[in-house]
């Protein structure tokens, strides 16, 4: 397969773009993905920052297209009040500032989220210990939800009320553990 | 120095060829991206705030040991010289990035080098765990006893719903690279790989060559690793890249097996043209000294060139890269001095394989 920027060379990096479910490939040759901020010589790390970004870009440009010139006004920029990191400014490094960035950009994340990690935005992997057992409970709060969802879609209202009750029923068992811890 | 003492220095056990499938599979690593949740990430935080990290690494580690990597000892890379950096990197046991912003940059090691933390890379650190041979659920293993004990110093950066945060949004969640580098020349001789690779792509998981200087893949060596880090557990993403890589092993064991069938004479003629080449010649550069070291070593395994061991192809890929040349000199090299002590080197890694030969009365 060649490269598509150069169309010369054989393409050896590929990535997958998952917007909504469509996907979009990228194929680029070394000498290209490099033009493109890829760093290949390291050998472990992996950082596709600038390619990232551009990622994040064709995001931004599409959903401006879509809402056509009036949208065009400066929307204020969204700002990290802990780090000082800006959207804009992350959307152009690819990185975040801090751990609380996470937090003051939550409401554009899903999206980037979406793309880059194969239409995930919810962590289902490893909990610290020092998190504690809620944080277990939680998890199956989410997984119930996604059952009952389901559920209801396929109309079996009978067993869609029983997962709520145990939904609901979890809830309570951690607003009285919180409720007892603090 | 002798070859032979300087190789006990510069092999770590992942590169003596000991580990499962390790005909095929050079290497497995883990990786945890770990942040605190009180300080900005390296790429802004101050350098009294990156120091802090450092001096809390440096008081909490080394010196103690967990069973399972020994006494661990602490670098600052500050403290390093420049070739002492470059031979941890072609050790693979730091990056290129940590190497050169070296200002409150450290790394914690296990004595047996499977282990190693970089501190305040692109993140706060990052655990690595490096083994011979086919082994990522040993390295996951490795890598949460670490992580573990970390915590209980530690507060990471943790989040509900996002998992661990981490400086990229592309190692958020896990915060695990999991990775094997994986010796295909067979699959590259028949060109079946690059009809392989994008079927591996759409799997979710990325395949690079290892590259030099210039643009080739290296050696016939590919690195697969996984995509996405957010979703999936540990476990999952592990056991997704494990098939991945048992399937790409049972394609290059039958395109071995193909041009044996099909050209052995041709084959056995390109082998044994390089293994002269790395006997007899004078001056080589890295790019050759890969081609030709991964087709000996695919001679080994095939069992058509029997009297070298597997293990020199990890050794030399290692040992010939300029950190280590000039350390094994004594001195630093210009490029032309590099390509004739390479070859050198090269050929006395070859002789020392036939004295062994000899004491040992032929063959293990
Ligand atoms: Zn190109
Ligand atoms: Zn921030």
């Amino acid at each position: 397969m060649l490269c598509q920027e150069c169309q010369e060379r054989e393409a050896s990096l590929h990535f997958t773009k998952i917007i909504n479910g469509e996907k979009t490939e990228f194929h680029f040759c070394e000498i290209c993905a490099k033009d493109k901020g890829e760093n290949l010589s390291g050998g472990n790390n992996f950082s596709i920052h600038k390619l990232l970004s551009g990622l994040l870009d064709t995001g931004q440009a599409l959903s401006s297209q879509k809402s056509g010139r009036k949208t065009q006004q400066p929307k204020p920029d969204i700002r990290c009040e802990t780090c000082g990191m800006t959207y804009k400014k992350f959307t152009e490094i690819g990185r975040f500032g801090c751990a609380d960035c996470y937090t003051h950009f939550d409401a554009k994340l899903d999206p980037v989220f979406r793309r880059i990690h194969g239409g995930n935005t919810v962590h289902a992997g490893k909990i610290p210990k020092r998190k504690g057992e809620d944080m277990h409970v939680y998890r199956e709060i989410e997984n119930l939800k996604t059952e009952m969802q389901k559920q209801i879609a396929e109309e079996e209202f009978e067993q869609a009320a029983e997962t709520r009750d145990k939904i609901r029923g979890l809830e309570d068992s951690l607003k009285k553990k919180g409720g007892d811890a603090s | 120095m002798t070859l032979k003492s300087f190789m006990n220095d510069a092999i770590s056990p992942w590169m003596k060829n000991e580990g499962p499938e390790a005909d095929i599979v050079i290497s497995s690593r883990i990786r945890l991206a770990r942040n605190l949740g009180s300080v900005p990430f390296p790429i802004i935080a101050s350098g009294e705030q990156l120091k802090g990290i450092t001096n809390q690494v440096e008081k909490n580690f080394p010196g103690s040991s967990k069973e399972k990597f020994g006494k661990l000892s602490f670098l600052q890379m500050s403290d390093l010289n420049d070739n002492e950096k470059r031979i941890l990197v072609e050790k693979h046991l730091v990056s290129p990035n940590l190497m050169n912003k070296s200002e409150n940059r450290a790394v914690l090691l296990s004595e047996n080098e499977s282990l190693s933390v970089m501190v305040n890379e692109e993140d706060h650190f990052r655990i690595q765990c490096l083994f011979s041979g086919f082994q990522l659920e040993e390295g996951l293993a490795y890598a949460n006893v670490m992580d573990d004990w970390m915590e209980e110093k530690f507060d990471f950066a943790f989040d509900e719903r996002r998992g661990y945060l981490t400086s990229c949004p592309t190692n958020v969640g896990t915060g695990l690279r999991s990775s094997v580098m994986m010796h295909l020349p067979a699959l590259v001789m028949t060109k079946q790989l690059n009809r392989i690779l994008p079927a591996i792509n759409q799997l979710g998981l990325v395949v690079r060559g290892i590259y030099g200087e210039g643009s080739e893949a290296l050696g016939n060596l590919y690195q697969i690793s996984n995509q996405t880090t957010l979703g999936a557990s540990e476990q999952d993403i592990v056991k997704d890249l494990r098939s991945v890589v048992s399937q790409l092993i049972e394609h290059e064991r039958a395109a071995r097996e193909q041009l044996w069938n099909q050209s052995q004479n041709k084959l056995e003629d390109r082998l044994f043209r390089s293994y002269g080449i790395l006997s007899y010649s004078r001056s080589m550069e890295s790019k050759e000294a890969m081609q030709r070291l991964s087709d000996v070593r695919l001679g080994i395994d095939m069992g058509i060139i029997e009297d070298v061991k597997g293990s020199i192809l990890n050794e030399l890929m290692v040992m010939t890269q300029p950190g280590f040349l000039q350390q094994y000199a004594g001195e630093s090299l210009k490029p032309e001095q590099r390509d004739q002590r390479r070859a050198s080197l090269i050929r006395e890694r070859l002789k020392l394989e036939e004295q062994e030969e000899d004491h040992d009365g032929g063959g293990e």
